[in-house]
Order: structure tokens, then C-alpha cells, then sequence
């Protein structure tokens, strides 16, 4: 069983899926229940994976499947882990199997959407487990669908806005990465005996023994005076920077977000954001490292303005959920800036910071969904005195804050923390202005953190609102175990680290950092 | 495998998709079969171009189709949705429109 | 017996227990509220247990002091470490974070102030917070309160130090906000909502600067551990040709910049009075007693990486916030803000002291500040329920004999403080003032700062005296005005010659000029985006206490009355009597002034008799020469020197000994003189401000009247803080709010307005493409239809309308042209 552990993590909830159909809708709780057990049934065994079999002493490919799929273009089956993909994959069985029950409250068509959420799961997955270039664009596009008719059908007033703007943007990054990836594939195929041009460790090792340099395409090496590997660079990374979202592709994350239902907004924020620093990691720096080198400090750039910036905007906003939204793009930033940083505690921050925000962002969007299920509007200036009648859910929703402003003991700071350490330390020149600058973003955040939390939790009660319940054991339940890692991370960041030390010093290595 | 079989293949994709358009009562199935006759013909692209003399240039076509039937899909489930906002269904027989 | 000596084995696993009760107290308290309860009486007898810990094994520092053995440990004697943040294996291990602890003479010394005030605390709270809705909540974030600080106390590099310090913000922030939950404080409520943000805000705003310097310190050692961190220094600086390089300059300040967030030091001083929001336990407790002197505790470890630059900042940044908060303390009515900014002005002594290289002296300071200012702020506290939360001076006077203990530990800590020979703040005051005359005296190390430094400490501690025994005299002499209702202020007012209540009262009132004015544009800036409420409820929560206490009248002026703050704002002669709220005790406002003034439990009077103790024994109680008192050295300098600190070789290059007979004579010559000198000044200053006050304040009522009339403008400018939280509205906060709004506009019209262009401009080209369609294609069709129309009426039937019968009847057309095609 364990030597094909992978497919059948990534692979269950298409059964789940199939097993849906055949329910009758008018049986939601057989749905349900399918789908609790398609999306449970993955988390253990990636639970499994994490704490029993993954070897943490190797930086390899662990648990690999590889098997020719379509011979023609010579792609192939082929999947594994690391200590980087590891833990969001773990991350995102957790998140979906927590998104069942957090999706109880959803009355539409209901078969529909369970089904859409299993489909959502199997690409996710797919993505973090593919090792092959074409299999990852597969499962790319195949997260895309469910995601559209998720906010599509299932979302707010504006939900049709909302989701063909996700759409057309994360479609026009597919595109550039997949043109990115034909030409690789077709350069890759020039080499002399390779059998896997779609490879993704294979790319990497050709790129570190300078052979990926476009030799093979029909322009050469260069295209309108640019070289191959910056084209590639730019197109790889501008799909996956949409996704991450950074400044300036982001617009689309807050309306995304503010449409999707409570869920469906957990999981954009908790995994499919993190797709994006992912991509980015996996299969676009280490295949053109010449280009990340020369171009490292304007993305320390980019990641300071997305942190700044996106802190600045989250303190305008008066929706709730829009100032959640952006504090998304403010600290994914931070994915950004560790990364450029080229050390070895500014990838790892890189990298704490990809699992963390997926904790703390699920938190913060749960509590959002809290009030707007009660209240049914999330207008900030709207509340008021909440404390008073709901303190449980004031005292989750002050962890959650906390653990999002950075608060040391939990998990955030010490993502934070170690990115930028890493940061400063990076021999990169500038890189320490931009730490400088960036810390202005920590002030923002708090700032408008805590301002949120006044306006909404203390001062004086709304009458409108006096008869409100605190939180059902329902909601508790679901924010619970992220809220366990929050702090849990917070104190023992080393769970995380242990897993992934030894990839990413082979990470560091194949960028020839 | 000579070109035959792929072109039996492309064949029986098509008539797939044809039969799809035929018959299917609900519009996501009839953009399924839509982009089940595309990829016949792409497979019939990259065929030809496997035993014939070209160098690269049915994979081109491919790709090339393969990026418009993306944005057609874009399109047409952007009309699903509007269809299924004015008639409250998606199945075609309802949307009848065209009559007038 | 137990055995004096330190036992690493065994002592170190105690000391972990000291954190440990505290955090496990909470935790209990959290999950097991309903359940547990007497929860407030087990955590304050853990709170014992950890006060006991924390006397025992400061007992064995003494001990080893008085031995004259080195007292310095370290967990990784007991193999106690705790491989904390990893990297990697292709790095040097050194990068690795390990974290453990330190256990030092100041750690010892510090350790045991915390545990004992915490116990203090813990204890007068169960009387003073009786009855309050969120009693265990109460109890459970003090208890993480101290855990932090216990842990702060034994961190062993500065990365640790640093989560604690964060982690004592964060439970700042939650205990002065104590009362922004509860709908039965009216009071509060409104100023609680946003002290507490105000608070964890300005503070963060030290954190990041300390942040920053941690970054420099890390990316030029590679090791946060404090005792390495020293050594490196000492490297550095030395191969450097001796001088401190510019980095090491900026780091310095960098950390100081912790310290001053922290320990609210100027300008970042602002947040501390409006602490004063949360309950009087925790203004002991965190604001006066501890946290504050966080950020003198970091100054003191992290001395000897501090360049003479950074100490010429520090020195005039410690000076200049003592004065300044000491000339605002002789202003304030309210109890709580007197003591406010009277620890402010103390925390600038100690920060000065250390400026002045007197590091032992500042850290002196601050075990006895402790002592003394938490019993003042708890005696404050007993008045303040004695008087039914009432805590305008004003309507006090004559408690003495109401509340006998209360006045007697609050008289003792007084003279503690005002630096009134043989109590526990005249050695240390002493020390911070000998250590400046220390540095003038001699011509290698005088410089102009030290000079203003001495000149300010010295005025500020006349100041100190004045104001605090103002403070007694209005509290407990005279008669009582509580009761007074209808002429309550007549006679003050008169006497102060002004008009208007305390600023510092938060109530609404009249003369307000240039605060307000930026507080309405504010207003304004944002009604215009957000609405009125918006604008209201903002001018509420970012603007000090000035916009606070105006927006009722603010908005009123500029025709907002109707709606959000003016609302809840009580009418100004309300705010001016009843700073408080009810007191589930005592029912309603209307009996509050009805009722006389009482003693405290004794649960809450037996903390003030500890602490008050400690007010007289804290500075000497282990004097070698009792006979002697004012020449002999106390028990802190005995426990804590330079070299005890930091080891011989770092204290010798941080402060040199003098060399050779005629030299170390030199000194010895200097230091006896300094001694002396700031032994007459002291007293001087003291006498000197004591003497006022009895003059002012019992002898000749009317003469503080004359002055304010005299001063006039300048006068104002000192009872408004000297405008510090309207210029920071105006500057900072404005500027904060422009560039959030302006970066808000860009990304909703630049950014995502380019993507809208972009969809917008593809519409558009489909919309002319359909106009095309139906101009030039429609009408050429629509000529061939006319032709066709005959055609039509034929083909009508088989026009349906569904796709798919088009679709079949096209592909059966194709059908057939291919059998044609093929057939034929």
C-alpha cells in the first residue's frame, strides 16, 4: 500500500466524487457523509505519511510513482515528496476535511458541491505531489473549474463578477506558463539521451549543468534580445504570482474572496494561495536560476511593496472579509522576500510562512464567516460590542488576530521572524533596506488588527445585535485545529523544520545559492 | 501503430462528441462534446504530423487549439451562467429563443 | 536545611517551575473556568510558591555574593538547552537557536522583585476585583502576565527575551482593555476600547525598532545569546582600533528604541497614561512595577554593546523624559495619572542612569521602583474602591483617618520615593545621582550631556517630591469633598485659577484650540469616504485622549450631533464627578457619593503592608553596616556590580580600573567626592520639594492659584502634556491615515482599474464588433431576407428554435454532401 500511498491520497476523493453521483441530492446526509469520509480518509493517511514514513534525514524525491503516461510527448506518471511539499500537503488535507463540516450550513444543490469540493481536492493535490511538468499543468487547470462554479454558483451577490475575474486572471497565468512550458519541453527534448523532457527534477539538474538554455528552440538562446531563461522566468513566475497574489496581480483575491462562501474562502486562502509560493519554489526558480539570481532583488522588491502595501490597503477597508483578504496579500509577501534573500533561514521562513498563513488565514476567514452568518453583512463600522454577548468567540477571534499580527509563541512570528533574519542576512545588496522598509508592514498589520477588533468586538453593543449566540460547537470544532497550530507551531516550530531541513538545503544547493 | 488506429481513434472521438451535441439534454454536456470533436481534430493534427513530413507544425496547430478552446470554454460557461439566470435551467430545449 | 549554595542540578529545575506555575495557572484557569472555583485563591497560592522560589534562590545570589564567589549560571550547566529554531546542515551549527537560561545576579535580583510583587498583586486583586464580571479572566491574563515576564527575566539571549517582551504587549493590551467588555463601566468603556490599542501600538512601534537591531546583531555574530554577544562586541570594538563600529552604533540605538517603546520613554511616553485605563492591579502590576522596567532591564543587559554614542542618547533621552514627566505629574488631578507619569519620570532616572554609565545604579533603581511604586499604585487602587472608584483628587482629601493602612503604606512609599533618607528610594535615587556626578567630576568622561542630564535628574527629583506629597495632602488632609456635591470644584478651582476640569480626566470640555482642530479634520478626511459614523468612531479610536475627551463637543460644533460618540459622551458635569462606573458592591451611581469612604479588606490591605515593608527595607535590608547607613554599600551593589554582570573581562572593558597607585588613589578621591555630592543634593532636592508642597498645600492653600495665574499659557501647555498626543494625531496618525487612503484609491482606480480597462475595452470591442454585425451584415441580410421571406413562410416549420435540431439537421447536411462527395 505505501508504495502507492501518494496516488491514493491524491486519488480518494475522485471516488468520493464518483460515489456522490450515484446518491440521490435529496439524501444530503449521505453526501455528506461521503464526503467527510473522501476527504478524512486522505488526511489520515498524509497524517500518516508525516509523522510515520517520511524520512527526514534525505533531501530526495520520497514515495515516488513513475510510470509512462503519454508516450508521444514523453510525459509521464510521475509523483513524490519532499520536506517542502510535504507539509501542505498534509496542510491541505487538513483544510479540506475541515472544509466539509464548515460547509454544513450550505442548503444549495448541495450534491453539486460536495462533488466540486472533492474534484478541488484532487487537483490540489496533484499539484503537490506532481514532479512531472505536465501532470502539474493537468492538475493545475483541474483545481481551476471547481473553483469557478464554487464562487460561481455558491457565492455572494456579486459572484458572478467575482468569479470569471478569477478565472480570466488565473486563466492568462496558465497560458504564460503554459507556453513557458512548451518551450522547455521542447528544449529539454533536444538533449542528447533524455527520456523525461517533462521532468521537473530532470529540468532542474540540466539547468544547474547550464544545459537548459533554450539551444534547442527554433530562435536559439535569445528572443527580442532577451534571453530564453529570462522568458521562461518571467512567464513561470508571473503565473504563479498571480496566484500567490502579489501586488500588482491581486486584484482579484479580494473579490474572489468577499463572494466566495465561508469555506470556499478558507481554502483559497488556507492552500490554493500557497499553490502560487509552491509553483514558484518547485518548478520555477530552480529551473532558471541564472534568471532568479539576476532578477532576486527586484522580487525582494515586489514582496515588500506586496507586505507594505497590502497592509496599508487592509487598514482602509471597511468589509471585514476584503481586510482579511488583503492582510493575505501583505503577508504572502513575505513568501516572496524570503526567497529572494537566497539563505538558507529566509527560504526556510519562506516556507514556515507558506504552512502558517494557511493556519492563521483559515482562522481569520472562519471568523469572518462567524459574524456574516449571523449578521449577514460584514461592515466593520456595522458592529460593536460583541465581547459582551459572544466572548468565546471574542477570545478565539484575539488568538487568531494575535497569531496573524505576529505575536511571538505563535506561529507567525517565527515564520516571520525567520524570513526576515534571513533577509537581512542575505548577501544580496539592498536586501537589508528592504527588511527596513518591510517592518513598517508589522506596525500596519497590528495596527489594523486591533482596530478591526475594537470595532467590531468593544465599545459599545448594537442593540440589533444583543441577541446573538456565541459560537456552536460546530464552528469551534472547525476553527480548533488551527487554532492547536497556531500555537502549537508558535512554540514548536521544529515540527515543521525538522521535515523540511534536509530538502531545503538541497533546495539551496540546486540554486547554487 | 500506424496512422489508421489514431485516426480511428479521432474518429470515434468525434462521433463521441457529435453524438454528445445530439442528444445530451444539458448544455455542459454539449460544451464536453464541443471540446471532445476539438481535440479529434487535434489528435488527427498531431497524427498527420507524426507520419507525415512536418517538423513541428500539427503540435503548433495543437496547442494553438487547445488555448482557444480554453477561451471559448471562458465564453461559453460565462453564456451557461446568463442561460441559467434567464431560463432558470440549462437544459437547451428550454432555451428557444432563436424561434423568434 | 536547606543548603545556600547553588546547585545546578537541582536549581535550575526550579527555576523552570517558576515560569511554569504561573503558565499552568492559566491554562487551568482558561479551560476549567466553571469548574475551579476558588481558581483566583489556588493561582495566588501558586503566585506564593513562586514568590517563595524566587526569594529562596535570590537568597542563594546574595548568599554567594556576600561569599564573594562569582554568581553566574547558565542551563547548559545542568545540560538544561532547548534547540529552539534550526537551520540547516550545510550551515554552521553555530546558526542554530538554542535557547536557555540565564541565571545572573540581575536575573536573581529581578526574578525575586517579580515574584514578589506578582504575589502582591495576585492578592490585593481578589478584593479589588471581587465582583467583576470577567474576574477569571482577570486572574488568568495576569498569571499569563507574569509567566512572561518570569520568562523574560530568564532568557538567555535576546531572540527569547524578545517573545516574552511581545507576549507581555500582548497581555498588556488585554488587561488595560479589561474593561472595554464590560457594558456596567461606562467609564471605561469608552476609554479602555481604545487605550488599549493605543498601547500595544506605540509599544510595537519600540518592538520593531528592538526587531531591527536584533536583525543587525544577528546578521553581523550569528548569536543572539547574550553572553556571546558580549564577548563579540568586546572583538569587534577592538578590531576596530578600539573605536565602535557605525553598525554596532545603529544596533545599539536599535534596541534602545525597544526601551524606550517599552519603557515609555519620550516620545514614545504616550501610551503609558492611558494605561491607566485598565484596573489599578494591573497599572501596579504591569505598568509600574514590571513591564516597564522590561526595557531597563534590556538596557541592562545589553550595556556593553551600547557605544558611548548611543549612551549620550540614552542619557539625554533618560534626563529629558524624567523632567518633562515630572513637571506634568505637579499638574495632574487624577490619582492614577500622577503616578502615571511619576513612573515615567522614574523610568527616565533609571534609563538616564544607565546613559550615565552607572548601569548598576539604573538597575538599583529599579528593584526599588518596584517595590514602592506597586504599593503606591495598590494603595491608589485602595482608595480608589474606598471611594467608590472615584479618582479625581479633588473630591478626596482627609482619607487618613478613613483608611488609616492605606496612608501609612502609601505616606512610606512616598517618602520611598521623594528620596527621603533610609528608605528604599534614597539609595538608589542616590546612586543615579552619584553616578552623573561621578562622570562630570572627572575630566576624561565630562561631557555637556551628563552636565544637562545631572541638572534635569536633580530638578525632576525635587519635582518628585513636590508632587507626591501634593498627592498625599490632597488625598488624605483636609476634609473630605466627596460629598460636596453642588461646590465640589468651586474652592479648587479658584485656588488653581483655571477653568476647566484635568485634561487628563477624559471628560468633555470647552477650551480645547489646536487638538481639536486636527482631531475634526480627521473627522472630516474620513466622513467623506466612510460615512459619519465611520469618522466619528475613528476620531474615537486613533486620537489620544484630547480627541476622545472633544469628540462630543467636536462634533456637536460641526452639527454631528446626533449620532455615534456625542451619544454616549455623559454631559461634562456628570464626567467630571464620576470617573467610574458602578461596583456590582455598591449599586448605582446616585449612592456613590452618598456613601463614606472605608478601609480596605484586609486581604487587600495585607499586600500593601508587604509591599510597604519593602518601601522602607528593599534598598538595605542586607546592609554589611547598619550603623553606617548612608556609606555602606547595599545589598544590590553588593549582589550586582559590573563584574558580577557581565564577567571580569567585559565589566574591566567596559568601564576600565583605573591603574597604578596614584591613579586608583584619583579615583577613589573622585568617588568619595561624587558620593558626597549626591548625597547633598538628594537631600536637598528632596527637602526642598517636600517643603513646597507643605507649603502649598497645607500652610498657604492659595499660592498654587497665583502661580498657574502667573504662568498662564505655560501653565496650559504642561497640563495638556505639552500637546504631545495632538502633534502625534496630526503627524503621525495623519499621516498614516493619507497614505492608507492614498494606497487604497491606487489599488482600487490604478490597479484594479487597469484590469477593469482591460475587460472593459474587450467588451467594447465586442460591442462594436455586434453593432457591424448588425448595421452592415444585418442589413445585407436583411435585404436577402426580404427575398427570402417567401422561402421562410415554407421553412417556418422546421424552425424550432433548439440548437440541437440545427446541429442535426447541419450535420445531416454533411452527411449527405459527403455521400454525394464520395458516390459520385
Amino acid at each position: 500500500m505505501t508504495e502507492h500511498l501518494l496516488s491514493w491520497i491524491t486519488f480518494l476523493p475522485l471516488i468520493g466524487m464518483g460515489l456522490i453521483f450515484f446518491v440521490p441530492s435529496t439524501n444530503t446526509a449521505l453526501v455528506k457523509t461521503i464526503a467527510l469520509i473522501a476527504t478524512g480518509i486522505p488526511f489520515l493517511l498524509a497524517t500518516w505519511l508525516y509523522f510515520g514514513l517520511f524520512s527526514k534525514t534525505t533531501g530526495e524525491l520520497q514515495f515516488v510513482e513513475r510510470v509512462d503516461w503519454i508516450s508521444g510527448i514523453q510525459a509521464q506518471y510521475y509523483i513524490g515528496i519532499d520536506g517542502l511539499s510535504l507539509p501542505l500537503v498534509w496542510l491541505s488535507t487538513l483544510l479540506l476535511f475541515i472544509g466539509v463540516p464548515a460547509s454544513f450550513g450550505i442548503e444549495k444543490s448541495q450534491k453539486a458541491y460536495y462533488a466540486l469540493l472533492m474534484l478541488l481536492e484532487v487537483g490540489i493535490n496533484g499539484v503537490f505531489v506532481s514532479q512531472d511538468y505536465f501532470l502539474f499543468y493537468v492538475f493545475w487547470e483541474v483545481m481551476l473549474l471547481p473553483m469557478y462554479f464554487l464562487i460561481g454558483i455558491w457565492g455572494g451577490p456579486r459572484r458572478e463578477y467575482a468569479a470569471i475575474k478569477f478565472f480570466l486572471y488565473t486563466l492568462a497565468g496558465s497560458v504564460l506558463m503554459l507556453v513557458a512550458v512548451v518551450a522547455l519541453r521542447i528544449d529539454m527534448g533536444g538533449i542528447e539521451g533524455m527520456q523525461a523532457p517533462f521532468s521537473i527534477p530532470e529540468m532542474m539538474a540540466k539547468a544547474k549543468a547550464g544545459l537548459l538554455t533554450g539551444a534547442h528552440l527554433p530562435f536559439g538562446g535569445t528572443l527580442l534580445g532577451m534571453q530564453f531563461t529570462t522568458w521562461v522566468f518571467w512567464f513561470l513566475f508571473i503565473g504563479f504570482a498571480i496566484k500567490v497574489p502579489i501586488v500588482p496581480f491581486h486584484t482579484w483575491l479580494p473579490d474572489a474572496h468577499v463572494e466566495a462562501p465561508t469555506p470556499i474562502s478558507v481554502i483559497l486562502a488556507g492552500i490554493l494561495l500557497k499553490l502560487g509560493g509552491y509553483g514558484m519554489i518547485r518548478a520555477c526558480f530552480p529551473i532558471v536560476p541564472s534568471a532568479f539570481h539576476e532578477f532576486a532583488y527586484v522580487l525582494g522588491v515586489i514582496g515588500v511593496v506586496s507586505i507594505v502595501y497590502g497592509a496599508f490597503v487592509a487598514l482602509g477597508q471597511t468589509d471585514f472579509k476584503r481586510m482579511v483578504a488583503y492582510s493575505s496579500v501583505s503577508h504572502m509577501g513575505y513568501v516572496l522576500l524570503g526567497l529572494a534573500a537566497m539563505t538558507t533561514w529566509g527560504t526556510t521562513g519562506a516556507a514556515l510562512q507558506m504552512f502558517n498563513h494557511g493556519t492563521s488565514a483559515a482562522v481569520l476567514f472562519l471568523v469572518v464567516g462567524v459574524i456574516y452568518d449571523r449578521a449577514h453583512h460584514r461592515d466593520l463600522n456595522g458592529f460593536g460590542g460583541l465581547s459582551q454577548i459572544m466572548p468565546k468567540y471574542w477570545a478565539l477571534t484575539t488568538l487568531g488576530f494575535f497569531a496573524a499580527l505576529g505575536l511571538p509563541g505563535l506561529a507567525g512570528f517565527v515564520a516571520e521572524a525567520m524570513t526576515l533574519l534571513g533577509a537581512y542576512e542575505s548577501a544580496l545588496p539592498g536586501m537589508k533596506t528592504l527588511v527596513l522598509i518591510s517592518v513598517i508592514g508589522i506596525v500596519i498589520t497590528a495596527a489594523f488588527l486591533l482596530y478591526a477588533m475594537q470595532r467590531v468586538f468593544l465599545g459599545k453593543l448594537n442593540p440589533k445585535y444583543a441577541g446573538y449566540k456565541d459560537m456552536t460547537p460546530r464552528e469551534l470544532l472547525c476553527q480548533a485545529p488551527f487554532l492547536f497550530l497556531c500555537v502549537a507551531l508558535g512554540i514548536f516550530p521544529f515540527f515543521l523544520t525538522d521535515v523540511m531541513r534536509a530538502s531545503i538545503d538541497q533546495w539551496m544547493a540546486t540554486m547554487g545559492g | 501503430m500506424g496512422l489508421g488506429a489514431y485516426v480511428a481513434v479521432s474518429g470515434a472521438l468525434f462521433a463521441l462528441g457529435l453524438i454528445a451535441i445530439l442528444v445530451r439534454r444539458n448544455v455542459i454536456y454539449i460544451l464536453m462534446g464541443i471540446e471532445m470533436i476539438l481535440n479529434a481534430a487535434n489528435i488527427n493534427f498531431v497524427a498527420f504530423n507524426r507520419f507525415g513530413s512536418m517538423k513541428l507544425d500539427g503540435q503548433m496547430f495543437a496547442i494553438f487549439t487547445i488555448i482557444l478552446a480554453a477561451a471559448e470554454a471562458a465564453v461559453a460557461l460565462a453564456i451557461v451562467l446568463n442561460v441559467f439566470y434567464l431560463f432558470d435551467s440549462i437544459k437547451p430545449s428550454e432555451a428557444d429563443l432563436l424561434r423568434e | 536545611m536547606m543548603s545556600l549554595a547553588f546547585d545546578p542540578a537541582t536549581d535550575f529545575k526550579l527555576l523552570l517551575a517558576v515560569p511554569a506555575i504561573p503558565l499552568v495557572g492559566y491554562v487551568l484557569q482558561i479551560f476549567l473556568r466553571k469548574r475551579l472555583p476558588h481558581g483566583d485563591k489556588l493561582l495566588t497560592l501558586g503566585m506564593f510558591v513562586v514568590m517563595c522560589l524566587t526569594v529562596y534562590l535570590g537568597a542563594k545570589g546574595l548568599h554567594a555574593a556576600y561569599a564573594g564567589e562569582r554568581f553566574f549560571h547558565h542551563s547548559s550547566e545542568a545540560g538544561l538547552e532547548f534547540g529552539w529554531l534550526y537551520s540547516t546542515g550545510t550551515v554552521p551549527a553555530a546558526q542554530n537557536l538554542v535557547m536557555g537560561v540565564l541565571y545572573d545576579p540581575l536575573g536573581a535580583a529581578m526574578l525575586a522583585v517579580v515574584g514578589i510583587v506578582s504575589f502582591c498583586v495576585h492578592l490585593f486583586s481578589i478584593g479589588y476585583v471581587h465582583g467583576d464580571k470577567r474576574y477569571s479572566i482577570f486572574f488568568a491574563n495576569i498569571s499569563l502576565f507574569t509567566f512572561a515576564m518570569l520568562g523574560l527575566v530568564l532568557a538567555d539571549n535576546l531572540l527569547v527575551l524578545f517573545i516574552f517582551w511581545e507576549l507581555m504587549g500582548a497581555m498588556s493590551y488585554l488587561l488595560i482593555g479589561h474593561f472595554s467588555h464590560d457594558p456596567g463601566q461606562p467609564f471605561f468603556h469608552r476609554w479602555a476600547t481604545w487605550a488599549c490599542k493605543k498601547a500595544f501600538l506605540t509599544t510595537r512601534v519600540g518592538d520593531v525598532l528592538l526587531f531591527v537591531g536584533i536583525f543587525i546583531l544577528w546578521d553581523k555574530f550569528h548569536t543572539l545569546r547574550f553572553t556571546e554577544l558580549w564577548a563579540a562586541a568586546k572583538e569587534t570594538v577592538a578590531a576596530n582600533g578600539g573605536e565602535f563600529p557605525t553598525w554596532l552604533t545603529w544596533a545599539g540605538l536599535c534596541v534602545f528604541g525597544g526601551t524606550v517603546g517599552k519603557s515609555a520613554q519620550f516620545p514614545l511616553h504616550i501610551w503609558l497614561p492611558d494605561a491607566m485605563a485598565g484596573p489599578t492591579p494591573v497599572s501596579a502590576m504591569i505598568h509600574a512595577a514590571t513591564m516597564v522596567a522590561a526595557g531597563v532591564f534590556l538596557l541592562g543587559r545589553m550595556y556593553p554593546l551600547l557605544s558611548p554614542t548611543v549612551l549620550s542618547v540614552v542619557t539625554v533621552v533618560g534626563a529629558t523624559t524624567a523632567l518633562f514627566a515630572a513637571t506634568i505629574g505637579t499638574t495632574c488631578y487624577d490619582l492614577k495619572a500622577v503616578l502615571a507619569y511619576s513612573t515615567i519620570s522614574q523610568l527616565g532616572f533609571m534609563v538616564a542612569a544607565v546613559g550615565l554609565g552607572g548601569v548598576v545604579a539604573g538597575m538599583f533603581h529599579m528593584t526599588t521602583h518596584a517595590f514602592f511604586k506597586a504599593c503606591l499604585f495598590l494603595s491608589a487602587g485602595s482608595v480608589i474602591h474606598g471611594c467608590h472608584h472615584v479618582q479625581d483628587m479633588r473630591l478626596m482629601g482627609g482619607l487618613r483617618k478613613k483608611m488609616p493602612i492605606t496612608f501609612a503604606c502609601m505616606l512610606i512609599c512616598t517618602l520611598a520615593i521623594a528620596g527621603v533618607p533610609y528608605f528604599a528610594g534614597f539609595f538608589s535615587k542616590d546612586e543615579v545621582i552619584k553616578a552623573g556626578f561621578l562622570k562630570i567630576l572627572d575630566r576624561r568622561t565630562f561631557d555637556g550631556w551628563s552636565l544637562y542630564a545631572l541638572l534635569a535628574l536633580s530638578l525632576a527629583a525635587a519635582l518628585t517630591a513636590f508632587y507626591m506629597f501634593r498627592l498625599i495632602f490632597l488625598t488624605f488632609y483636609g476634609e473630605y469633598r466627596g460629598n460636596q456635591k453642588q461646590h465640589r470644584f468651586s474652592a479648587m478651582l479658584a485656588a488653581e485659577g483655571v477653568e476647566g476640569p484635568d485634561p487628563n480626566e477624559h471628560a468633555a470640555h470647552d477650551d480645547h484650540g489646536a487638538a481639536h482642530g486636527a482631531h475634526d479634520d480627521h473627522g472630516h478626511a474620513h466622513a467623506q469616504d466612510h460615512g459619519h459614523a465611520h469618522g466619528d468612531e475613528h476620531g474615537h479610536a486613533a486620537h489620544g485622549h484630547a480627541a476622545h475627551g472633544h469628540a462630543a463637543h467636536g462634533h456637536a460644533a460641526h452639527g454631528h450631533a446626533a449620532h455615534g460618540h456625542a451619544k454616549h459622551a455623559p454631559a461634562p458635569k456628570v464626567a467630571h464627578v464620576v470617573h467610574a462606573e458602578k461596583h456590582d458592591e455598591h449599586g448605582g451611581h446616585a449612592e456613590h457619593h452618598a456613601h463614606e469612604p472605608h478601609e480596605s479588606p484586609l486581604v487587600m490591605t495585607v499586600a500593601l503592608m508587604i509591599l510597604g515593608l519593602l518601601g522602607i527595607f528593599g534598598g538595605h535590608f542586607w546592609l554589611t553596616e547598619p550603623q553606617n547607613v548612608f556609606n555602606a554599600h547595599p545589598w544590590f551593589e553588593k549582589l550586582v556590580t559590573p563584574t558580577t554582570l557581565y564577567g571580569e573581562e567585559i565589566a574591566s572593558w567596559c568601564a576600565p580600573e583605573p591603574v597604578g597607585e596614584a591613579a586608583v588613589e584619583h579615583f577613589e578621591h573622585l568617588e568619595h567626592a561624587a558620593h558626597l555630592d549626591a548625597l547633598i543634593v538628594s537631600s536637598i532636592v528632596a527637602g526642598t520639594g517636600i517643603l513646597l508642597a507643605i507649603l502649598f498645600y497645607l500652610v498657604w492653600p492659595g499660592i498654587p492659584g497665583r502661580i498657574v495665574a502667573f504662568l498662564g499659557q505655560a501653565y496650559t501647555a504642561v497640563r495638556r502634556k505639552y500637546y504631545i498626543d495632538e502633534l502625534v494625531d496630526a503627524t503621525v496618525l495623519k499621516l498614516t491615515w493619507k497614505l492608507t487612503y492614498f494606497q487604497k484609491w491606487i489599488d482600487e482606480n490604478v490597479i484594479d482599474g487597469l484590469v477593469k480597462t482591460v475587460g472593459a475595452l474587450n467588451k467594447f470591442l465586442g460591442v462594436f464588433a455586434a453593432l457591424f454585425d448588425k448595421i452592415v451584415i444585418d442589413g445585407a441580410v436583411n435585404a436577402v431576407a426580404l427575398a427570402s421571406q417567401v422561402f421562410g413562410a415554407a421553412f417556418r416549420l422546421v424552425q424550432t428554435g433548439r440548437i440541437q435540431q440545427y446541429a442535426a439537421f447541419a450535420v445531416g447536411g454533411a452527411v449527405l454532401t459527403a455521400a454525394w462527395l464520395i458516390l459520385a
